[in-house]
């Protein structure tokens, strides 16, 4: 084991907490980052924020994205943090999207969820939101 | 064992169950980071005792669905479980989609199992060594039996042979055809065959046609490969799974092949990690070296050919 050339891949763990079953915009979003270079730990739907939390720290990653429309945000996103802050682990950055109306988002922002992106956002804006996170982070 | 020296911390930890340890020096080896290797050649005593259960076999066959029911099978039987799952990744963009958590489902206090996705990152050879790393920590860490899936695509399925003591090929009903094209790789390092998705029309014609297969290939040293038909779905088959698996291990045990081919594993291992370090010095010195540059102009200008060098130059590094 030596010589690094090329800088090491970021990790990004996609999951979708909440009982809704679509997951076809965090799929999307994890096939952009793919190929911007990421490699996306995809954990699938009905993610409890325990299984998260777990997943992330077993996959050592350098960021964690939320995918959510159930509305179930304010209840789920906070519990993820929670759980973080439990394990030592604030240090990954958390970022969110999905359907979360304005108040909410501004609230979950101030409870240490790094970025929301609603519906219309550009892909373009996501990864590159991500790879600053992640760089923030790794 | 004689293990005079003490543990580097980050190998104390992985020892003593830390599994966000194991979780930091697993991205480490992933990273091919020098503090990685010092990790790893602190544990390596501690490690090649346990059941090491390559998984492979095509995309969607069912691999990750067949391990989430193995982990639960040995959950059942008290014994940890260790898995990495190996995903290649995209030659164009260097990232992937690492999806085969999805199909994993475990109590999520339980912490005699750990789940791990990797990504192959390009090298072909880089893949069974990162592998065989991850595996490594992954005993040495405590699990009683390690689970590695691949795709079997190309070499990458042989690539287990260089990792697993024990290899279970997974095929679906109606291969037809690509059993005859698998029939070449697969079928030389499979001991144990897993006709999964059982519960759809086929398999049974499935398990005689393969039967018919193993039967003409013979048995490779003394072992014939099991046939298990299991289904995920309506689970069924994998306490007959895990059965023929162990069968193999112990067979490994009673006849003397596990040590014979954890000999070929490593003796395999060093081979490729001399040719990587000779290859990279050699690449060196023939950019540095004047005389040794001169050799390379005259086969690029045809007054010596490439096999003419190789062997002077074989020549002149064996003198050294
Ligand atoms: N009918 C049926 N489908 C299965 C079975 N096992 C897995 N599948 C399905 O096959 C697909 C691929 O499964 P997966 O485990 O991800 O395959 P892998 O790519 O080989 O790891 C999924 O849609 C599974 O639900 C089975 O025993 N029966
Ligand atoms: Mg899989």
């Amino acid at each position: 084991m030596a010589r690094t050339t090329k800088p090491s891949p970021l990790r990004v763990l996609i999951a979708k907490p909440g009982l809704d079953g679509h997951d076809r915009g965090a799929k999307v979003v994890a096939r952009a980052l793919r190929d911007a270079g990421f490699e996306v730990i995809y954990a699938g739907l009905r993610q409890t924020p325990e299984e998260i939390v777990r997943a992330a720290l077993e996959e050592d990653v350098d960021l964690i994205g939320l995918s959510i429309l159930s509305g179930a945000h304010m209840a789920l996103f906070p519990k993820v943090l929670a759980l973080l802050k439990k394990e030592r682990a604030s240090s990954i950055p958390v970022f969110a999207g999905g359907i979360i109306p304005d108040e909410d988002a501004r609230r979950l922002k101030k409870a240490g969820i790094r970025a929301i992106f609603g519906p219309g956002t550009s892909l373009e804006e996501i990864v590159t939101t991500a790879q600053r996170l992640a760089r923030s982070a790794a | 064992m004689t293990r005079a020296r003490p543990l580097p911390p980050a190998a104390r930890a992985i020892v003593s169950g830390d599994r966000r340890a194991l979780a930091r020096v697993i991205s480490q080896v992933e990273n091919r980071e020098p503090s990685a290797a010092s990790v790893a050649r602190a544990l390596y005593p501690r490690t090649g005792k346990k059941p090491v259960i390559g998984v492979t076999g095509p995309l969607g066959v069912g691999k990750s669905s067949v391990i989430n029911r193995l982990v639960a099978r040995l959950r059942d039987l008290d014994r940890t479980v260790g898995v990495v799952a190996v995903d290649p990744s995209s030659p164009y963009s260097g990232g992937s989609v690492l999806g085969d958590r999805i199909r994993f489902e475990r109590r999520v206090d339980d912490a005699g199992v750990f789940f791990r996705s990797m990504a192959s990152r390009g090298e072909v050879g880089g893949i069974a060594a990162a592998t065989r790393e991850v595996t490594r920590l992954l005993d040495a860490a405590g699990f009683d039996v390690i689970l590695v899936e691949t795709v079997g695509s190309g070499q990458v399925d042989l690539a287990v042979r260089d990792v697993a003591t024990t290899s279970v090929v997974v095929l679906v009903p109606h291969l037809g055809d690509e059993v005859q094209t698998l029939k070449a790789g697969l079928f030389e390092i499979a001991d144990v065959f897993c006709v999964n998705k059982a519960d759809l029309p086929g398999a049974d014609v499935a398990r005689r046609d393969l039967a018919e297969l193993v039967g003409l290939g013979g048995a490779r040293s003394g072992w014939r490969p099991r046939i298990v038909a299991t289904s995920t779905t309506q689970p069924s088959g994998i306490e007959e799974l895990w059965s023929a698996i162990e069968a193999h291990e112990e067979f490994l045990d009673r006849t003397g092949a596990r040590r014979a081919d954890e000999r070929r594993r490593v003796s395999a291992e060093i081979v490729e990690l001399v040719r990587e370090r000779v290859g990279r010095e050699l690449t060196r010195r023939l950019e540095r070296e004047p005389e040794l540059r001169r050799w390379v102009d005259r086969a690029v200008e045809r007054t010596l050919d490439p096999h003419t060098v190789a062997d002077r130059l074989a020549r002149a590094l064996g003198s050294r």
